[in-house]
């Protein structure tokens, strides 16, 4: 398979601190790839370099063969590399169709298409997304009050109405009411299976990972620790001594 | 559009284009409750649509005053031989030199205003929170201060426009429904800008602009668009300021940061943020308020109108539509719906 | 153009004339330091931007000229405005700043921006609109032939200046409630758990910050002059110094008033008089601007 994100010795430091030092890793196409490792441990920041959140001290993360460790965050996204946040972010005045429509892919948009209003196909899509999402009764809600499940659900359908090549999901289940969380792996696995989207999530939930991911990297004081699939990290050493070993 | 919206509309209208003539005495105040209504609908593009709270907004009216009359001077004679207190020239405008300056003025003083909110948006749109308000302030008193220092268009003496040719009181009328107009237009304009995906783009960059850089918006472009087009407007209203008042000069007039430069934040508030009505309906009961107190309070206006500022502010923040939208969501659209399980 | 030239070309030919610019620069700028410290500290502590800072140093400058004005020694205003001016604090305190403490930044702006307009027109109602000062009797020193005139004032003043930061200083250090205040400052939350009462942190701040402001007026008052309406430059040049050095960072606040307090007379001197409220502000747009490519090279904003 092709690896879609290569990223290779990427370090970045937050003023002397080492939070990623020398990581390479690829995610493959199509796939669903896991990033697990103990808190601190440099996931989110990993995650932060991908996107262009800040620039990296050196290495280089190439999305589609292409270089993207030098542009900014709008630019990537723009190329359907998407991420969400863990902690969950939403636009809290405006009601979920609306958050949905402003979602649709700017990558296509022209300036002057700003200046036009939504086709029915878009309503359509939204509906569709939200139901998908079993957001449809709420829809013309205000985003900020639905509870933080519903709003991660909220984030993750806005996500999807990006048609994103690639999506970052950082704890995609934490905070979600336990019950739900076999229905979002689901939705997670159909995000991948229907509509072609490789996902690549930070999970700190071992059962969900275990089943979702078909590789599994695993970071400890920033650095790459073990790779392999979720057979082979849940029976290595390293793996356990770092889980167990920094609490 | 329904029917009683339509009617709605039609009144409005109506009284609009009869007012001058009902209140013949008013109409210079008519013309400033107008004049109020577009400064805080467009101070609201910014502030409550795009979430960025501008204190500086006077700069384009104050920029649009200059322009104008370096325009309207300028296509007949050297403003700086105008401005030359020593000159003894006299100068004189025929009709048609009046009109075509106010026409260019005024068009002139829009664009002008235009382009450089562009510049100065993409120098202060990195720019957040309280740095964006104290920055673009900073922008309006620095440029009182600089033009009041330059005597080529008349330093801190200001600078006298051409009086209206004709009859005084067509004068008067000419300038209200000059203002009306623009603002009649900025109204259907934001009504439809607020309808399209451009709408929803400045919505969301006020509500998460992280966010929407995350999601791949071109939040820059989407800013300086929306400045520009408030910088329009407040440009070309600062110029039909200045062939209404004739005589005007850059501290106290035209970058008046402490007084329109403010009262726009506060009539916007009253009404209600990010809403299209309640720039409206704040500037209507702020300029109510001030020219029906104004001369009970003896010297103290200024002293109550700090207080207005500072009880609005602390007090009733969300402005009338905001508390109706909490009274009454719905209102505003803000409901629970079943599933339309027939239908789908 | 030439004006300006010649004027570049004057501090070159006659460097005494640097030495004079400078000392005054200091003189004025430890002024400008004590407001800007009094803002770094409600700003680090309760995260409210004062933009009437400077109206609290015009009001303490008038308090101190008219109970000189009615008899009182001159120097002694500067404790009694002091004084004064913490009760006014306080009140505005418990008004208005508690209430928008919690609230986004752009209220507690808007709302100081409120009070700033009220305090300058009651100012100006009760004062009139004329500049106004204490003339001290000292007599003033002058130093390489004349070229460079120290007047005592002024001297008094500055030492009156660093006696109040030195205060200030050593109390935020040893005191029980300056510990409280620097905890508040850390970590609001925190504070509350182990027991501060930060209610009190607050209104106690703010209440120093409006006592300092004030104190800071008396002294200005008698170095050089005031008028109802300078407060908002005050207020911007105490935006200035905390924007360039930071919060929490009193060397830096130091420098960077004793900066700024130079930048403007050399902007005066070398634009003419009429630019010396332009410079101050310009000197903040470039001081974002400075702050703004900084952040820009980490694709950050500044916020």
């Amino acid at each position: 398979m092709n690896a879609i994100i290569e990223v290779r010795d990427v370090s970045k430091s937050y003023g002397g601190v080492a939070a990623n030092t020398g990581i390479s890793l690829s995610v493959d196409e199509g796939g669903i790839t896991g990033l697990i490792g103990p808190n601190g441990s440099g996931k989110t920041t990993l995650f932060n370099s991908i996107v262009g959140y800040h620039p990296i001290d050196s290495g280089s993360i190439k999305f589609e063969s292409k270089e993207i460790s030098k542009l900014p965050v709008q630019a990537i996204a723009r190329r359907g590399l998407l991420r969400t946040f863990q902690q969950t972010r939403i636009y809290g005045k405006m009601n979920c169709v609306q958050n949905m429509l402003i979602s649709l892919p700017h990558r296509k948009m022209s300036f002057f298409d700003a200046f036009s209003r939504h086709g029915q196909q878009d309503y359509e899509r939204t509906d569709g997304l939200l139901d998908f999402v079993g957001l449809y009764e709420k829809r013309f809600l205000r985003a900020g009050s639905l509870s933080f499940g519903q709003q991660k659900l909220l984030e993750f359908a806005m996500a999807l109405m990006n048609e994103p090549t690639a999506l970052l999901l950082d704890e995609p289940t934490a905070g979600i009411n336990p019950t739900l969380i076999n229905g979002l792996i689901d939705r997670l696995k159909r995000a991948n299976t229907e509509f072609g989207i490789t996902l690549f999530v930070i999970e700190h939930n071992m059962r969900v990972i275990m089943n979702l991911a078909e590789k599994i990297y695993c970071l400890a004081h920033g650095q790459l620790l073990a790779e392999g699939t979720p057979e082979q990290i849940q029976n290595d050493q390293r793996v356990i001594d770092a889980y167990l070993g920094v609490h | 559009m329904n029917k009683r919206n339509l009617i709605l509309y039609i009144a409005i209208l109506t009284a609009t284009v009869i007012a001058p003539f009902l209140f013949p005495d008013f109409r210079t105040q008519l013309a400033t409750l107008w004049l109020m209504i577009i400064v805080a609908l467009t101070w609201d593009m910014t502030g409550g649509q795009m979430g960025y709270n501008s204190l500086g907004n006077i700069f384009f009216y104050g920029t649009g005053m200059y322009v104008a009359a370096v325009i309207a001077i300028g296509l007949v004679y050297d403003v700086g031989a105008y401005t030359d207190a020593a000159g003894g020239q006299i100068f004189i405008f025929t009709e048609a030199q009046y009109f075509s300056g106010l026409f260019l003025g005024v068009i002139g003083a829009g664009l002008f205003c235009s382009v450089t909110a562009v510049v100065i948006g993409y120098l202060t749109f990195g720019l957040r929170g309280p740095y964006f308000a104290i920055g673009t302030l900073g922008v309006a008193i620095a440029a009182g201060e600089l033009v009041s220092n330059w005597d080529w268009v008349g330093g801190g003496q200001g600078i006298a426009l051409p009086v209206y040719p004709g009859d005084f009181d067509i004068g008067k009328l000419l300038f209200y429904y000059l203002f009306a107009g623009v603002g009649v237009v900025l109204f259907i304009f934001l009504k439809w800008l607020y309808s399209t995906r451009f709408g929803e783009a400045i919505n969301a960059i006020r509500d998460d602009e992280e966010k929407a850089e995350a999601m791949g918006l071109h939040t820059l472009r989407y800013k300086l668009t929306t400045w520009a087009m408030a910088a329009f407007f407040v440009g070309m209203v600062g110029a039909i300021s200045a062939f209404q008042l004739i005589h005007f000069e850059p501290l106290e007039t035209a970058y008046q940061t402490i007084n329109l430069g403010i009262f726009m934040v506060v009539c916007v508030l009253l009404g209600g943020k990010g809403t299209l009505w309640g720039p409206v309906v704040g500037a209507i009961l702020f300029h109510v308020f001030k020219e029906v107190t104004w001369n009970y309070l003896l010297g103290w206006q200024w002293v109550a109108l700090g207080a207005l500022i500072v009880v609005t502010v602390v007090y009733f923040q969300d402005g009338i539509m905001g508390w109706l939208m909490h009274r009454r969501p719905e209102w505003f659209g803000i409901r629970v719906e079943e599933k339309d399980t027939a239908g789908a | 153009m030439e004006q300006i030239l010649g004027n570049i070309s004057l501090l070159f030919e006659f460097p005494v004339v640097n030495i004079k610019i400078i000392l005054d620069g200091i003189m004025i700028g430890a002024l400008f330091a004590l407001a800007a410290y009094g803002l770094a500290l409600v700003w680090g502590v309760m995260n409210v931007k004062n933009l009437a800072q400077g109206d609290f140093v015009i009001a303490g400058g008038y308090l101190a000229w008219w109970l000189a004005n009615q008899g009182m020694p001159a120097l002694l205003g500067v404790p009694v405005a002091f004084i004064i001016m913490w009760g006014i604090g306080w009140v505005v305190y418990k008004l208005v700043i508690s209430r928008v403490i919690e609230r986004d930044l752009f209220t507690s702006l808007l709302a100081t921006f409120g009070l700033a307009i009220m305090i300058a027109q009651i100012l100006n109602l009760l004062f009139g609109s004329d500049t106004q000062s204490i003339q001290l009797q000292y007599d003033t020193l002058y130093f390489l032939g004349g070229f460079v005139d120290i007047p005592i004032a002024k001297l008094i003043g500055v030492l009156l200046a660093a006696v109040l930061a030195a205060g200030v200083i050593i109390f935020m250090k040893t005191s029980r409630m300056g510990q409280a205040i620097r905890a508040t400052a850390q970590d609001a939350r925190a504070a509350r758990v182990l027991g501060i009462n930060t209610e009190k942190v607050y209104a106690f701040t703010f209440s120093l910050n409006s006592a300092i402001c004030g104190a800071a007026g008396a002294i200005i008052v008698m170095v050089w002059v005031i008028q109802p309406f300078y407060g908002i430059t005050y207020s911007i040049r105490a935006f200035v110094i905390v924007t360039a050095a930071g919060l929490g960072n009193l060397p830096g606040v130091i420098a960077a008033g004793l900066g700024i307090g130079t930048a403007e007379l050399y902007g005066a001197h070398i634009f003419g008089i009429g630019y010396q409220q332009a410079v101050a502000v310009v000197l903040l747009l470039m001081v974002l601007l400075y702050r703004l490519i900084q952040q820009r090279r980490v694709r950050q904003s500044l916020q």
